[in-house]
């Protein structure tokens, strides 16, 4: 197979799966037990899809490890650029986690869909299938345009999953959703894009070492990195990040896989790409126009940390963790040094395993506790003890503590901090650390030391402390087991991640 | 025969109409016009490849040599005119029940095919002649023919709509009228060609310069209320919304291209970029005009209840685009307004025939009665979420590439303050075409009215326009390259 052959089939993988999940279920009524053999074909349709493209991701990870370039070009849109995709190291960490954490939500989610009794599942599906064909466009795409194409068809193929239970409430978040990510996309992003055009005389494509130096210097790169830090709202940068935690109206596993891995980390990889390929690093090095962007990264960082102490709703609290998560790899980017660059982009992989798994946890508790808000937790770890361990290792990935993936992510991160002299990037990191302990960990204390009491659950339904209620769907547990314990095979492998993003340091 | 092609693609229509007349029956005088502009599409698709790939045609009207006799003249920015006409009408005429139209009022079908076909005539008229009285004539043509379009929609409102437009149309043919007499009596010749050259000898030796300013203003005046340039485009919003669906389709896909065609040939054609932005500075006036039509057309089209005139305003805002990217005065401006003239054929024809299936099977383009309308018509409904994102100017729909170059066109002329103004407007598209997506799709429809999604006659049509706004918005290779090299034509560099 030729490797453009591999790009076009790995992206076609996802849509083809939407199709055949829209014509299996088509006919499925999801209240109606007789269309339950439908329905199993139809969910089937999706592990295989998420399964197939998996395995063509691991076919072009060979290709890029042996240090080739897979490219594809389609057509030429404008003059001189192109539809046209390549991979690169940091696009295909991007494609790896995206597809292969998409394995698990998909058994995840019939667990959490049946058991929370959802209705229009074939809709749902089918949304989530071609959102994760964008975020492997946006993962291989060769330029600014067909990163902004890609871009906006995840905005607006989420907006059904995340307005998926129709209420009033999920309409309204549904309204800040696109408001937000559409605004920001068109007002600041794309006139980004349109300025660097107008700059290089039309040269978009992602080059090692960058596209600006030489053509632009003084103010308006400043312009230019506020311009593409804020227009990538699914960055979640302060002070546009309010659809995050709107989003979390959405079932829990699109909160789990779109809006901790692929939607959010698809924001901070284009900072990422943009900050290595579009500016180049040692361009924003030489002129210290990236320095301001560390101060509203590490703001953030602290921020949401602080909000998400304050949150008694599970879901929302983790949503303020990924904010302040998010502004980790920021952060990285705007550090601009060869290591900061490195943490960041491993932290994209290290904190999506380790948030995947907390929202799996989440939405097993809201499934089969009926519980949803943090304060009625207590006990629950003595009913649910897979559940509720998952979550302690998944905490402590989010919290940065060895054995897990992500201490070398923050390692790699403290180590750009120093590089620059800034020690007080240091301090940020370490504080956010230390606030991340205060918002996790008493989760997990509740859980298995205080004895249970009675709780109101989301329908207002009162519950006596002696409760009955277990583990649930093994379809839910397996899949929340396995990440965490990816959570600790990442550390074993962090060695390898870093030797894969290595090559994005070369500037030519 | 095809050396014929450019006066055919007039004569053709001019001649069916009658026919329809006489023929006093729907279905026969729907075929013969249909026929006709299939005919007429795959003529002006020959003239378009013609001048693109050659010469530019002149064609003398009974061998009468020009300035003296009428010549129909076809460069790159006329044929690309008559293709976007033909096409429209070619798709627009078909759409529809054969057996019975409930958009148009009963028992008057043939009368529609007949007004249908010299509106047809007339634009095609307007884009394919090189004498100025001559666009005149086939304006009032196009346009009396237009008045009896809408008249036909039903409710008495349709006959008052028309009769504001009779009036407006008419002011605005009366100024285009003087405007070529002063004209002509300044230099004795209508053939546009010789007018150019004539016009700037005037302006370059600064004799007479009083005449012909009071020409200039008259001519874009006159195309500028037919065009419906803000703030002179109060007739368009009630025209549009009690026309019937589809004549609403083929008007906002076509009257207003022309219309800016028209304007284009004036300023830069007769009068000269040089002259209009360098000494009247034109561009002074048509910014802020155009800005204004966008942020404020968009906003009324946010308020209103009729899903007719919501994109009827919208349609006032494009035009804002249009003339904006004109002002610019750059080649990239302006291959994004002609690229826009196009593109916006496609995504308003498609929008509006959106609203004529939906009307067919609801009886009403009322938002509020939108409700659920996903669920019992999900093909047509997704038809509008796709011309929808088009309208919005999403990437991989043709609204953004013209958005692109409108863009580049404003920062080549160093105007970042407007290229900002041109992203931020297209917010507010989001804003106007997420309410009804919300309502028709995210609502529950009510259950007493049971309805089926629009048979195929109507699908059809509506998906082949709104399938082209996704198509040309990946394939740009075509309209970029003539909108380019129309824009190196108007201003005078060689593409």
């Amino acid at each position: 197979m030729t490797p453009d052959v591999l790009i076009a089939l790995t992206l076609v993988a996802p849509l083809v799966g939407a199709i055949a999940v829209a014509i299996i279920g088509r006919k499925v009524d999801d209240a109606d037990p007789a269309s339950r053999p439908a329905a199993n074909l139809r969910d089937g349709a999706t592990v295989v899809a998420s399964l197939v493209t998996f395995g063509l991701v691991l076919n072009i990870l060979q290709l890029v490890q042996g240090g080739a370039r897979p490219s594809l070009e389609l057509l030429e849109v404008f003059h001189g650029v192109h539809l046209a995709f390549e991979v690169e190291p940091l696009g295909m960490l991007f494609a790896l986690v995206a597809a292969g954490l998409w394995i698990p939500t998909s058994i995840y989610a019939f667990g959490y869909m049946r058991g929370h009794h959802e209705i229009n599942q074939t809709r749902f599906f089918v949304c989530f299938a071609v959102a994760i064909f964008a975020a492997l466009g946006i993962a291989f795409a060769r330029n600014l345009f067909t990163l902004f194409l890609f871009y906006e068809l995840l905005t607006f193929s989420t907006y059904p999953l995340v307005t998926h239970a129709g209420t009033e409430k999920a309409k309204r978040a549904g309204r800040v959703y696109l408001g937000v990510l559409v605004f920001t996309s068109v007002a600041f992003f794309l006139c980004a894009i349109l300025l660097t055009a107008h700059y290089t005389g039309g040269d978009l494509e992602f080059t090692p070492g960058g596209i600006l130096e030489g053509k632009v210097e003084g103010t308006p790169v400043f312009v230019l990195l506020a311009l593409f830090s804020f227009g990538v709202g699914k960055a979640a940068l302060m002070p546009f990040h309010r659809w995050l935690p709107n989003a979390m109206v959405a079932p829990t596993p699109v909160s789990a896989l779109l809006h901790a891995v692929a939607v959010v980390k698809a924001g901070v990889f284009t900072v990422l790409k943009i900050v290595v390929y579009v500016f180049g690093i040692d361009f924003l090095q030489a002129g210290d126009y990236s320095v301001w962007l560390c101060w509203v990264a590490a703001f953030t960082l602290l921020a949401s940390s602080m909000v998400a102490l304050t949150k008694d709703n599970l879901k929302a609290r983790l949503a303020y963790s990924t904010i302040s998560q998010l502004s980790y790899i920021v952060l990285g980017a705007a550090l601009a040094t060869h290591h900061s660059i490195l943490g960041g982009g491993m932290h994209i992989a290290m904190h999506a395993m380790g948030k995947i798994t907390l929202f799996f946890c989440a939405g097993s508790i809201i499934v089969f506790a009926h519980k949803t808000h943090v304060s009625t937790m207590d006990g629950i770890g003595r009913r649910m003890p897979w559940t509720m361990g998952a979550f302690f290792l998944g905490s402590l990935c989010i919290i940065g503590l060895p054995p897990m993936g992500s201490s070398w992510s923050k390692w790699f991160l403290a180590l750009g901090a120093a590089e620059t002299g800034q020690w007080v990037f240091i301090a940020v990191l370490m504080l956010s650390s230390l606030l991340s302990i205060g918002y996790l960990m008493p989760i997990v204390g509740r859980a298995f030391f205080r004895p249970p009491k009675a709780w109101t659950d989301e329908d207002g339904k009162e519950h006596v402390a002696q409760t009955e209620y277990s583990e649930g769907s093994p379809l839910c547990t397996v899949p929340l087991c396995l990440t965490a314990a990816g959570c600790v095979a990442l550390f074993v492998w962090g060695g390898a991640l870093r030797d894969l993003l290595l090559p994005i340091l070369e500037t030519r | 025969m095809s050396e014929h092609y450019p006066v055919l693609l007039v004569v053709l229509p001019l001649l069916a109409a009658p026919i329809c007349l006489l023929l006093r029956h729907g279905t026969a005088s729907r075929i013969l016009a249909v026929l006709v502009a299939w005919t007429c599409l795959a003529m002006a698709l020959e003239v378009l490849n013609q001048v693109t790939s050659g010469e530019n045609i002149s064609y003398m009207l009974g061998g009468w040599a020009a300035p003296y006799g009428i010549e129909y003249r076809v460069d790159a920015l006329n044929a690309y005119l008559l293709v976007i006409v033909s096409v429209i009408a070619s798709v627009v005429l078909p759409f529809g029940e054969t057996s019975s139209d409930l958009t148009v009022r009963t028992g008057s079908l043939y009368l529609y095919h007949a007004a249908f076909l010299l509106c047809f005539c007339g634009l095609m008229g307007i884009a394919v002649t090189g004498d100025l009285f001559n666009v005149f004539v086939f304006l009032e043509v196009s346009s009396l023919a237009s008045y009896a379009l809408i008249g036909l929609g039903k409710g008495r409102r349709a006959l008052r709509a028309a009769f504001s437009y009779l009036v407006m149309g008419t002011i605005g043919g009366t100024f285009f009228l003087i405007g070529v007499g002063l004209l002509y009596q300044k230099t004795g010749t209508l053939n546009m060609a010789d007018l150019a050259v004539r016009v700037r000898e005037l302006t370059d030796a600064g004799v007479g310069l009083r005449s012909v300013i009071a020409a200039f203003a008259f001519l874009v005046t006159g195309v500028s209320i037919k065009l419906a340039v803000f703030p002179l485009h109060q007739w368009l919003p009630n025209a549009y919304t009690h026309a019937p669906a589809k004549v609403s389709a083929f008007l906002a896909a076509t009257a207003t291209k022309v219309s800016f065609y028209l304007l284009l040939r004036v300023l830069f054609g007769i009068f000269g970029a040089a002259f209009v932005f360098g000494t009247l500075r034109l561009h002074v006036l048509l910014v802020p005009l155009s800005i204004l039509a966008m942020f404020s057309c968009s906003l009324a089209a946010i308020y209103q209840r009729d899903i007719k005139r919501m994109l009827a305003y919208s349609s006032i805002a494009q035009i804002g685009y249009m003339t904006l990217g004109l002002s610019t005065n750059t080649e990239l401006g302006l291959t994004g307004s002609i690229a826009h003239l196009f593109n916006h054929a496609l995504t308003k024809g498609g929008l509006f025939l959106v609203v004529a299936c939906v009307a067919f099977r609801l009886q009403s383009t009322k938002l509020e009665d939108w409700s659920g309308i996903g669920r019992r018509m999900p093909w047509t409904m997704a038809a509008f979420v796709v011309g929808g994102l088009s309208l919005i100017g999403v990437p991989g729909t043709v609204g953004f590439v013209s958005k692109w170059y409108l863009v580049l066109g404003a920062l080549d002329a160093e105007w970042l303050p407007v290229a900002i103004l041109i992203l931020f407007s297209s917010l507010l598209a989001v804003v106007y075409v997420w309410r009804v997506v919300e309502i028709a799709w995210f609502r529950e429809p009510p259950d007493d009215v049971e309805i089926k999604d629009a048979p195929l006659s109507l699908l059809l049509p509506t998906w082949i326009l709104i399938g082209g706004t996704v198509f040309f918005g990946l394939y740009t290779e075509i309209t970029i390259e003539v909108a380019r090299k129309a824009a190196g034509l108007l201003l005078g560099v060689a593409p």
